[in-house]
């Protein structure tokens, strides 16, 4: 019990400091913001029920007033942006990439979650994102599609990171992979 | 932890955050089915008059905070612009401003503490379904208290490869993050499990 809650918890504040951290770079000098990063982690470390719990315990924390997204915001403004669509699909994000790393244990580890990642960080994600951003704005749900086109490289490659990233923690922490215990 | 609080003291603030929370609930889904430029138009009027009776300084505090809507508005203008609904566009445009104005005046006027009190309140409920609204307290304030001391971890782990290398720290970096986070979960969960478990009764000790 303490352990399943203390895991959850600090989690939900490793997301928010991927966010606060400054950005990082790719190999090539790109730089990104960690914190989506954090959401497709969440699901891949901690699975699919633990994982969902970290990201909503984080959304609390926005929803009650704490600046903890990426470039300072937060707030109950957070929730209906054009963009808000993305942020409420963070839980089921991390869930379906949960799901898909205690599910699919054939193959090396880096590229079940990269494969997962990309299932529930982006498609699921921007599923959400999708339809949020139709709403808001009142286009299509295939016009908003072709306006979030141009962000899908960067999280392919967030997502393929998120695959070394856990197999190297696995490596470390074995037992710290509780998708996988 | 600096929450968005306002620090201007609001005769706003002085309501309840419930009924705050409430009122923005209907409004924003209200805001939503109306699709009349006037209605919205006077919509955006009157929370304008709300941060406008909050000071100067609230005001600002406020117009900040919607800087993150421009490049949707110059999107909404520009496409509108080309197909000639100027109407829609207006539409669109007054609705998303309204409803983010009104979802951060509630945030700017409402005290974490408050806020905790309401959230505890919606959770009171689903304490039958055996949720245990103890532990989900006491997750938020952990937390409050990790995040600023995971940041500075990263902040360090930066540091330290700043030191070894001439270029920007990398995503590398994130899996120490990683790692360093579960060891302190481990240690949080030993020293509650010492000092008697998150729960005090008879459920205490299962894991």
């Amino acid at each position: 019990m303490e352990h399943n809650m203390t895991r959850i918890a600090l989690f939900a504040a490793l997301i928010a400091a991927l966010g606060l951290i400054p950005s990082l770079t790719l190999a090539f000098g790109v730089p990104i913001t960690a914190q989506s990063m954090g959401v497709m982690l969440a699901g891949a470390v901690l699975g699919a029920k633990r994982g969902a719990l970290a990201v909503l315990l984080f959304m609390a924390l926005v929803a009650l007033g704490l600046p903890l997204l990426a470039g300072g915001r937060g707030g109950l403004g957070a929730f209906v942006a054009p963009t808000s669509g993305f942020f409420l699909g963070w839980p089921v994000a991390a869930f379906v990439t949960g799901l898909i790393v205690e599910r699919w244990r054939k193959g090396p580890l880096a590229l079940t979650v990269a494969m997962a990642s990309i299932i529930g960080g982006i498609v699921v994600m921007y599923g959400f994102g999708i339809v949020g951003m139709s709403i808001a704005l009142d286009k299509t749900l295939a016009e908003c599609a072709l306006l979030v086109t141009a962000f899908i490289p960067g999280d392919l490659i967030k997502a393929v990171l998120t695959g070394l990233i856990v197999q190297a923690l696995a490596r470390s922490r074995p037992a710290a992979l509780l998708s996988r215990g | 932890m600096i929450s968005l609080t306002s620090p201007v003291e609001t005769w706003a603030h002085r309501l309840p955050a419930g009924i705050k929370l409430a009122a923005l609930s209907g409004l924003t889904v209200t805001l939503f089915l109306t699709d009349r430029p006037g209605a919205l138009g006077a919509a955006l009027l009157a929370v304008f008059g709300l941060y406008l009776s909050g000071g100067p300084v609230f005001l600002r505090q406020g117009l900040r905070h919607l800087r993150m809507l421009w490049p949707f508005l110059l999107l909404i203008a520009l496409w509108h612009g080309a197909t000639g609904q100027w109407q829609a566009g207006l539409v669109i445009a007054l609705r998303l401003l309204t409803a983010l104005a009104l979802a951060n005046v509630v945030t700017m006027t409402s005290r974490l503490t408050d806020m905790i009190a309401v959230l505890t309140c919606l959770l009171a409920p689903l304490r039958g379904m055996g949720l245990q609204t103890r532990a989900v307290e006491l997750a938020i304030a952990m937390v409050l208290r990790f995040t600023p001391m995971l940041t500075e971890n990263g902040r360090r782990l930066a540091m330290s490869w700043r030191a070894r290398s001439p270029r920007r720290p990398s995503w590398r970096i994130v899996m120490p993050m990683v790692a360093l986070a579960l060891d302190d979960a481990d240690h949080v969960a030993e020293a509650l499990r010492a000092r008697g478990g998150i729960l005090n009764d008879r459920d205490a000790g299962k894991d």
